[in-house]
């Protein structure tokens, strides 16, 4: 029985009861089943593994029971056995390469079109971890959770792997037989008819190439489909300035934040570099210290919301609203408009504003209209702050197009067009709905689609080309700030894809022409050796963009309001945090990655807020029929707290057709609700029904009841009481039962800072990776069987509309007197001498019972095999396997192991140094993706460590200390700065 | 009432009842069918245990002293013990790396592009260059995969190759010369010192301890920063 069901039956909510019930409290929840205690959630908290019983074969009798003893019993001597194997050494052995030893290049990986350096961790050859370049201004050292995928897709055996001529496999001679062709048509007719489709990049040697390619065919058109674009930046500052200019951030210098919708820390290209300056600035260790303060309005809920001193959900069609009144507040405008937000909030708000001056800073977001943006942009000139906190620069994106998909879909239509090739896209699914895309595509002549996957942009072509991934390419892109950063290749192509620099000079009459030789040709006026500098650096150095010098007029440039709002309902579209537009929905990594504030799993829902369920009767799971611009869409209700009222969240890239993995997800296509590439709809029509559909989330997974888990203050709090983590904590015993263990050499530990954690759940992705964890599919995720080590908790406290967000990481907690080793009947959870909870998979017989007796709930069970071991039945998706950890078996207990792998690693290199480790060598997985640092890791026996002084912080505290089982791992206490003029957040515009 | 003798009336009971006739049930030798059953299943079980315990040990099933054949009979007596080549020539990741390595085809050739050059036994060798396909040697010296093994660490430490690889200069085709078993590797990290040797010596075949060898070990555990109670700590070699 689903999860859904059972709610159905009888356990209904009261939302009216609850919003009653939390408008004073300040407790923690973390769903609403939680608080309305229904059965859904009872079930979670009382069965240590939900579901087990229906998902276990019927009682076997004796004589089964028998035959398996039997089994088992030769079998047992089997195991043992090693087969005779081959070593197969090189023939030439590479200089730097020494088997055993990893060897890391510097990369950089394409994010919505822009690049971010990563180091990529290679194993004779083959890439199998991905880590931020500290180098690199985009990373500094920090990855996310999409990037930590990359070496999933290309391992992935759903890959593309040989061209096609009408669906059938060819060879790539004949493919450039059918182009030297098309290549002497356009020569003859300069092009005409032809139209190439590009992909968000921003790689000068693209740009360049097409330039190439329109010199020699004057008449081919160049289009370009994003659905992802966010081109709203180019026209204010047309507007305003005069010239196309995009703003860079500097968030060390900002003192007071105000985002206009805009999720900078979870979105856009900078979003790592960001997220570590601005939680930089938000360090509290003592009452002496300062930090910044955020205001967010949004219209749908984001992590940069989640993190914010001061949170206002509005509807979409409201923010242009917000943006006048702080037009007018700052005296820009004489008369105050109508304002969704009141007016106390925003006179605050202006007035921190103004008291910060130059340091203060007003983001728009990206996808906002260019009024929006235009006023963000004088704002922030009114303030002072351009030039400090905000610099504008000439986009990355140099690319001169024809236009977009909508362009070139009328062209083939008038019969201007008769020949496309797309290089990426895949607009057969991502074309907006109004937009009959695959009638114009099928009239085509000749179709051509370069791409990873045969999608469903390749099902309709007559030549599709298998792309090289970006781990086996030769490239180049720009980072958010203009850096032109180098891609080179790890590997060789595996199914020989050619990179898209390849195919277009193929387009040109470049048949023969290599990957590196594009690229080098490219930067010929950089020499050699500044040439290596940069493949080692992962970026050519000082290639940032200057920030240009400019002077804001009085007026807006002309930009009015854009919204024309009719009907009460607004529709808020948004991109999947992990699979964006689609494109990464055959990660399996990333399918089963919990959305941040939804936790959900392999599908999306459409989000609402709990005033509309309330209206509309409905409850998380029941089929919503939303419908816009002529067009419906079903679609499952998810009631999330803190959403603005009368607007629907929809999310891009689910509901793909194509590939094995994206197939075994649910949810719901929204580009086949959107209107070109707006962000928002207005009018829209919702419409309950009476079905239900599957939600799959991990929200009430292991959960931790009713404690004090997550404590948090705000800045004058903790000023006033640095202990205020002590307040009300149940005191701690001193004595134990337990064993007493001597750390006479290191004893590793852990602290996690709750004021820096985002929630973006790069940690669980690179643990994932590092790990080599396994994902077990929708159907196990719902049982609550995901294997997870590390998750990400979200809590609430506050009002039911307006909460306020936290975030909690829960790795093991190692600790000292651990529950779990002293029941375990075989002795496969121990204690090492460094303070680690060992889990020794061989010695596991599965009884569970250190599970059981885990406060924490950290431990993860494979109840099936999730992972081949046969090395020639799996598929090349082994390929990504750390060669370093064992790949666990059906049976076996697993968990965190504080990166053991890592430890040894660094202890083996410090032994034969004959030295000790030293502080921050003993980098955890986790910890080294985190954007905003907020995980130390290290030895508590070295007193200057860096672990050692996070944890003598006045707002340290260990979970459920009460236990005394005294963790290993620490958190720091979430504080928070609001404004002291203002009462809690979001409660100004309750009721 | 008289009491009567419980035996006696049973005996009568039981005798009117043979005499009536019945069959016996058990023939006279059962008793020592029943036996023969206790104690021969007793030994074979004990027998069953023995070879248990014996079985898993044995070379038959660790292999040791068992030659592999190769696709070229490569004989480290010839190399090792007669040419003196040392160890780190062929195996060049053993001091860094967790793998000692096997050299490439382009090692081997660099001595065997002057010597030898027509020899059959070769020709592998020389096949595997020109056309760049690797030689696969078959794996002598194997450990499950769940094992971690570090050869730098132990031949950094003083442990030697000899120690676990035994006198290779005397095996004209590779063989295994000790089980590599759980049980062996922990009877070192036990109690490292026995195995113990200066570092500098750990490449050398049929090295003779000097007659103050105990006290030069404790001193190498000191030296070495080795601590043998850390050693056995499950993770050090399981991950």
């Amino acid at each position: 029985m689903s999860a859904i069901a059972e709610k159905g039956s009888g356990s209904g909510i009261d939302i009216a009861a609850l919003r009653r019930r939390l408008a004073n409290g300040r407790d923690m929840w973390r769903s609403l089943d939680e608080i309305a205690g229904t059965v859904e959630f009872r079930r979670f908290v009382e069965a240590e593994f939900p579901a087990i019983a229906e998902h276990l074969p019927a009682k076997p009798n004796r004589r089964t029971l028998l035959k398996l003893m039997g089994a088992s019993f030769s079998l047992a001597g089997l195991a043992a056995c090693s087969r005779a194997e081959s070593i197969v050494p090189y023939v030439r052995q590479p200089e730097v390469l020494v088997p055993g030893k990893p060897v890391y290049y510097a990369t950089t990986l394409s994010s919505d079109g822009f690049g971010v350096g990563v180091m990529v961790e290679s194993h004779e050859g083959r890439p199998t971890k991905v880590e931020g370049n500290p180098d690199h201004p985009a990373s500094r050292g920090a990855t996310d959770a999409v990037m930590q995928a990359a070496v999933l897709t290309l391992f992935d055996p759903d890959r593309s792997r040989t061209p096609l001529k009408d669906g059938e496999p060819a060879s790539y001679g004949d493919f450039l037989k059918d182009i030297a062709a098309l290549v002497s048509r356009w020569t003859a007719s300069q092009g005409q008819g032809g139209a190439l489709l590009l992909d968000a990049s921003t790689s000068p040697t693209l740009a360049a190439q097409v330039d190439v390619l329109r010199a020699r065919y004057p008449k081919l058109n160049v289009y370009r489909h994003d659905p992802l674009a966010r081109p709203t930046a180019g026209q204010a500052s047309r507007a305003l300035f005069g010239s196309t200019l995009t703003p860079v951030y500097h968030f060390d210098r900002a003192e007071v934040i105000f985002s206009l919708d805009a999720d900078f820390l979870g979105e856009g290209p900078g979003r790592l570099a960001y997220a570590r300056d601005f939680a930089a600035r938000r360090r509290v260790r003592s009452p002496a210290d300062w930090m910044s303060r955020l205001y967010v309005v949004e219209t749908s809920p984001t992590i940069t919301g989640a993190t914010a001193d001061h949170r206002l959900a509005v509807k979409p069609r409201d923010i242009e609203a917000v943006a006048a009144a702080l037009r007018a507040k700052l005296g820009a405008q004489a008369e105050a408009p109508r304002s969704p937000v009141d007016p106390t909030w925003m006179t605050a708000l202006s007035k921190d504003l103004v008291a910060a001056g130059r340091n203060a800073l007003v983001i728009p977001g990206a996808h906002q209209s260019a009024f929006v943006y235009a006023i963000a942009l004088a704002a922030n000139a009114k303030l002072g702050a351009l030039g400090n906190t905000v610099e504008l620069i000439e986009p990355p994106d140099t690319l001169q197009v024809d236009g977009d998909l909508t362009t070139l879909c009328e062209a083939i239509s008038d019969g201007v067009i008769d020949t496309a090739v797309v290089v990426g896209a895949n607009p057969m699914h991502t074309a907006p709905a109004g937009l009959n895309a695959h009638k114009a595509f099928s009239s085509l002549q000749l179709l051509v689609h370069h791409g990873l996957y045969r999608d469903e942009t390749a099902f309709l072509s007559h030549w599709h080309v298998p792309a090289a991934h970006e781990l086996e390419s030769w490239s180049d892109i720009r980072a958010y700030d203009g850096t032109a950063s180098l891609v080179q290749p790890l590997i060789k192509p595996l199914y020989d894809g050619k990179t898209l620099h390849q195919l277009l000079a193929v387009l040109g009459g470049q048949f023969e022409i290599d990957a590196l030789s594009l690229i080098r040709q490219h930067w010929s006026e950089i020499n050699d050796e500044a040439w290596r500098k940069a493949l080692r650096d992962g970026a050519i150095a000082n290639s940032a963009a200057k920030p240009a010098s400019v002077t804001a007029p009085p007026d807006l440039g002309g930009l009015k309001p854009a919204v024309q709002a009719g009907g009460r309902i607004d529709i808020r579209f948004v991109a999947d945090p992990w699979l964006r537009d689609g494109r990464f929905a055959n990660a399996s990594w990333l399918q089963e990655l919990p959305r941040p504030l939804t936790k959900i799993v392999w599908g999306n829902a459409a989000l609402i807020s709990p005033a509309m369920a309330e209206r509309l009767k409905i409850e998380n799971g029941n089929v919503i029929n939303v419908a816009a611009n002529g067009v419906s869409l079903d679609a499952p209700a998810w009631i999330l707290p803190g959403h603005p009222d009368e607007t629907v969240t929809l999310s891009f890239g689910f509901g793909r057709k194509v590939g094995s993995v994206a197939a075994l997800s649910e949810g719901y296509d929204a580009f086949r609700l959107r209107d070109g590439t707006e962000w928002f709809a207005t009018g829209a029509a919702v419409t309950p029904s009476t079905n239900d559909m599957r939600v799959i989330t991990t929200q009430h997974h292991q959960a931790i009841e009713g404690r004090a888990i997550v404590r948090h203050a705000s800045l004058d709090t903790f000023r006033q009481d640095p202990h205020f983590v002590r307040k009300d904590a149940p005191p701690s015993p001193t004595e134990s039962l337990y064993p007493d263990w001597p750390y006479n050499q290191e004893a590793w530990a852990m602290a996690i800072d709750l004021s820096a954690c985002i929630g973006c759940m790069a940690c669980v992705s690179a643990c994932q990776a590092e790990n080599n964890i396994a994902t077990v599919g929708p159907d196990e995720c719902e049982r609550g069987q995901e294997m997870h080590w590390l998750r990400v908790d979200r809590y609430y406290a506050g009002p039911l509309d307006a909460p306020d967000t936290f975030f909690q990481p829960v790795p093991c907690m190692h600790c000292e007197k651990a529950p779990c080793e002293v029941v375990c009947p075989v002795n496969a959870t121990v204690h090492t001498h460094d303070g680690l909870n060992a889990q020794v998979y061989n010695r596991c017989i599965g009884t569970r019972y250190c599970s059981q007796n885990c406060p924490y709930k950290v431990r993860r069970f494979n109840f099936l095999d999730h992972q081949s071991f046969d090395k020639d039945e799996a598929g090349s998706e082994q390929g990504v396997h750390n060669p370093n950890v064992s790949v666990r078996s059906r049976g076996v207990m697993e968990k965190c192991t504080y990166c053991v792998q890592r430890i040894s690693a660094k202890r083996i290199q410090a032994q034969i140094e004959n030295r000790d480790i030293a502080d921050g060598e003993v980098v955890t997985a986790c910890q080294q993706a985190c954007p905003t640092r907020a995980i130390t890791f290290g030895d508590l026996n070295r007193k200057d460590a860096n672990v050692v002084r996070e944890k003598t912080a006045p707002q340290n505290y260990p979970l459920l200390e009460e236990l005394n089982t005294r963790p290993r791992t620490t958190y720091l206490g979430r504080i928070s700065n609001p404004n002291g003029e203002l009462s809690k957040p979001g409660e100004a515009i309750d009721d | 009432m008289a009491k009567v003798p419980f035996g006696v009336v049973n005996s009568e009971f039981a005798s009117s009842r043979i005499g009536e006739g019945m069959p016996q049930i058990f023939s006279k030798n059962a008793n020592g069918v029943a036996r023969f059953v206790i104690w021969g299943s007793c030994a074979v079980l004990l027998i069953a245990a023995a070879i248990g315990v014996i079985l898993p040990r044995s070379d038959l099933v660790t292999g040791v002293g068992e030659p592999v054949a190769q696709p070229v009979p490569f004989s480290h007596k010839h190399h090792v013990g007669q040419l003196g080549i040392d160890c780190r020539y062929c195996h060049n990741g053993v001091e860094t790396s967790s793998s000692a390595g096997l050299p490439a085809t382009e090692v081997c050739m660099t001595c065997h592009s002057q010597l030898f050059t027509n020899a059959d036994m070769l020709a592998p060798v020389r096949a595997s260059l020109a056309s760049g396909t690797p030689i696969r040697w078959q794996r002598v010296n194997g450990l499950p995969d769940f094992v971690f093994f570090n050869h730098a660490i132990h031949v950094n430490k003083g442990v030697a190759c000899e120690t676990c690889h035994g006198e290779v200069d005397e095996m004209p085709l590779t063989r295994r010369a000790h089980t590599l078993s759980m049980e062996w590797c922990l009877g070192c990290h036990r109690n490292p010192e026995r195995n113990l040797r200066p570092p500098q010596d750990v490449f050398l075949m049929h090295w003779q301890p000097p007659e103050n060898i105990a006290d030069i070990r404790r001193r190498l555990i000191g030296m070495l920063d080795i601590h043998p109670e850390t050693m056995t700590d499950c993770y050090v070699c399981h991950r």
